[in-house]
């Protein structure tokens, strides 16, 4: 898929997704190892985004499921089609068999798996879903197959390329998290955020983006409860456009907080912590 | 591989697991298979691969980044040169000279350059002279020299020149500058490790500067700082502690048939019932009573527990919150969901009515919760109690905790000491015991353990 991590970094570029050395390197070994990648860290500095920017990077067909409480085989995997089977029943003599391929209904997980193109298969927030779904992810992970008791194992005519997203709010099994790469993403430094909001908003001037992604830094430096992620920042910078501000000035940062901060005890904090006006 | 590069893996990764990192075989055979496709002469993307094969929990990455400091070092001793495209001269050029580079380093210069600039700053200000006809290389004779915290006030001079003080600029800049010191002093203990690795080999240093991975830092030597780090551990652990809590009721029960919607169903099918719905199982929400020990002898764990509660707070329903030294009151009222967590504490500290005279009493404060807020645990309470268990040789009260226990659904007890240390001194940690399951928790690693065990 990839020749090295540089080509990584350039390819991704080239879909206005800013890597840095870690995550060149990671996405790079996860592709040259054929090992799925975990990419943990907190929510919003571009881990689905990561995964997106892949499929996109090298044409791949993007195959997502999000996880979420409650998430069982039917949903995440396959499902018998009982309609179907039901008209077949009553239409035809008994006898025929009616667990074969047709009334199959595929899921995210099945639909990856048998894809004969070249596929990203996104599992997007892992941590939402139960224990039990990572031991069905578990035979996925390591032979790229599924076994359907009425079919038999079914193997992938082509490895898709994995992506786990994980906010760490509950810890994956080590079992999991063996057989995956790991990739922690954390805020980018002011720097690479500065990149980010000129690749992202490409009219700013690069002296007000650097303001922002200084200010955000600050922010996120206090103990908030939710600190500003990535594309808030990039929401901001869109603001600042749109009210035509040309300056990040202390009022100008006390009226439009709320694109970045959504806790009302956050923005007492902030305005109380960098002796902002009252907006 | 090359052999002398397949010893430094294996040294590498027997160092990572001395020091508390768990590498299983199969992890370190996928770092060697990520070596044979990278090129190893770009060191962080040597490192990047290290760090996506073997370490898969972020409490292990600091750990990790000094020891692989140590056996894959930047550069080795003689190799520095004087480069004339340098703006300074390292080893010739005034202190105050220096101070204004490293000045204009820390508001934006490059890593490469913070590096260089180290190492060429423990070349000359590091070597010290350690005991009696002895050399070592030293951290601290470099900051003396440079002393870059001084540097701030003349950065805000420069930076803001003109503008207001105190305002949000000056916050921006203090938070830029404050970063950069830290990459600088990280630099320059990175370079001093290998220099005293040069030395006397890497396995001996190795030993002594790893610290232990954040969640098995004990809860009553904890440092501020690791505080901050931890309060971002204890989060996602009370959630899944009420998680756990709630799911045991939910488990094995669907909820009740939802018949109209399976009649409604049932017509596309020609009136079979194929499929049938249930209305939502309600989740039992618990309550959750916190009995916390927050005197001085345990005010690292404290501090822990009333995190701890904080979190709590947000994730349950109704949860009422106790605090006790020798007497007890409610301190509930300090956790309002969405409050300023720091804040809370101050408050807590200088208004809550916890103290009497001073000295643990847990007797006396079961007795005064017993009495005060005893209708606060019902059928439906998970009373958790945080402490230490040492009473001060007062009567323990044992029959009141017997009676609170008895008429709550769930009891847990937490104690920050080494299980060893129970029953020792004035600790009734055994009595207790008898009660109320009594449960070690020193750290992040056994309260996550704690949590499982709950399921």
């Amino acid at each position: 898929m990839f020749d090295s991590p540089a080509d990584v970094t350039e390819r991704l570029a080239a879909v206005d997704y800013l890597s840095d050395d870690a995550i060149s390197t990671s996405v790079f070994l996860a592709a040259a190892l054929g090992k799925p990648l975990l990419v943990e860290g907190p929510a919003g500095v571009g881990k689905t985004q990561l995964a997106k920017a892949v499929a996109l990077a090298t044409g791949a067909q993007l195959v997502r499921l999000q996880c979420y409480e409650g998430l069982d085989e039917a949903r995440a995997l396959y499902e018998w089609n009982y309609k179907k089977q039901l008209l077949r029943i009553q239409a035809t003599s008994a006898d025929d068999d009616i667990f074969s391929e047709e009334f199959l209904l595929e899921r995210p997980l099945l639909k990856a798996i048998r894809s004969a193109n070249p596929t990203v298969l996104l599992i997007d927030e892992t941590d939402k879903a139960d224990v039990e779904v990572e031991g069905l992810l578990l035979e996925l992970l390591s032979d790229f197959q599924v076994t359907i008791p009425e079919l038999g194992t079914i193997a992938a005519t082509r490895r898709p390329y994995v992506v786990l997203t994980s906010n760490a709010t509950r810890e994956l099994s080590e079992a999991l998290k063996r057989r995956c790469l790991y990739l922690h993403l954390e805020y980018p430094t002011p720097e690479r955020e500065r990149d980010i909001v000129l690749s992202q908003v490409p009219t700013i001037r690069a002296d007000l983006a650097e303001q922002l992604a200084r200010t955000v830094a600050t922010l996120r430096a206090l103990e908030l409860k939710k600190a500003p992620s990535v594309a808030e920042t990039v929401d901001w910078a869109n603001t600042l456009l749109a009210l035509g501000r040309e300056e990040l000035d202390e009022a100008t940062v006390a009226g439009t907080l709320g694109v970045v901060l959504k806790h009302a005890s956050d923005q007492l904090r902030a305005v109380k912590e960098l002796g902002l006006p009252d907006a | 591989m090359p052999d002398s590069l397949v010893d430094r893996h294996v040294g590498f990764v027997h160092a990572l697991r001395a020091a508390g990192v768990p590498v299983s075989v199969a992890e370190g055979l996928d770092a060697a298979h990520a070596l044979r496709v990278i090129e190893l002469a770009d060191r962080e993307s040597l490192r990047a691969a290290y760090a996506a094969t073997l370490v898969k929990k972020p409490a292990y990455r600091p750990g990790f980044d000094v020891l692989f400091d140590l056996w894959f070092p930047a550069a080795t001793t003689g190799m520095y040169a004087e480069r004339p495209d340098k703006t300074i001269n390292p080893e010739k050029a005034s202190v105050e000279d220096l101070r204004e580079h490293l000045a204009s380093l820390l508001t934006g210069g490059a890593d490469q350059e913070m590096r260089e600039f180290a190492q060429a700053m423990v070349e000359r200000f590091g070597r010290q002279p350690a005991g009696p006809g002895r050399q070592g290389w030293f951290s601290y004779s470099i900051m003396r020299a440079l002393s870059p915290e001084t540097l701030m006030a003349r950065i805000l001079r420069n930076v803001l020149a003109g503008q207001d003080r105190g305002g949000l600029a000056e916050k921006t800049v203090r938070q830029q500058v404050n970063a950069g010191v830290r990459r600088f002093e990280e630099a320059v203990a990175t370079d001093v490790r290998r220099r005293i690795a040069e030395d006397s080999g890497i396995e001996r240093i190795a030993r002594s500067t790893v610290r232990p991975p954040l969640d098995q830092i004990d809860f009553l030597r904890i440092t501020k700082a690791d505080l901050a780090r931890l309060r971002r551990e204890v989060y996602p652990l009370a959630r899944r502690l009420a998680a756990r809590l709630t799911i045991k009721h939910r488990k094995g029960r669907r909820g009740r048939l939802d018949f109209r919607r399976t009649m409604r169903a049932s017509l596309q099918s020609g009136g079979v019932p194929l499929t049938t719905h249930f209305r939502p199982p309600r989740p039992h929400k618990p309550e959750l009573v916190i009995l916390c020990d927050t005197s001085d002898s345990v005010s690292s764990f404290a501090h822990f527990t009333l995190l701890l509660t904080y979190a709590l707070r947000e994730q349950f329903t109704k949860v009422r919150a106790f605090g006790f030294v020798d007497t007890v009151d409610e301190i509930t009222r300090f956790f309002v969901p969405g409050a300023d967590v720091v804040e809370a504490m101050t408050r807590l500290a200088n208004e809550a009515d916890m103290v009497r005279f001073g000295r643990t009493n847990y007797g006396h404060s079961l007795e005064r919760f017993a009495e005060r807020y005893g209708d606060a645990i019902g059928p439906k309470t998970s009373l958790l109690i945080l402490g230490d268990a040492r009473s001060n040789y007062q009567p323990p009260a044992l029959d009141v905790l017997k009676d609170l226990v008895s008429r709550s659904r769930h009891a847990y007890w937490l104690n920050p000491e080494p299980r060893r240390q129970w029953d020792t001194g004035d600790s009734v940690a055994g009595d207790y015991g008898t009660v109320v399951p009594m449960h070690e928790c020193r750290n992040v690693a056994q309260l996550t353990a704690f949590i499982e065990t709950l399921a």
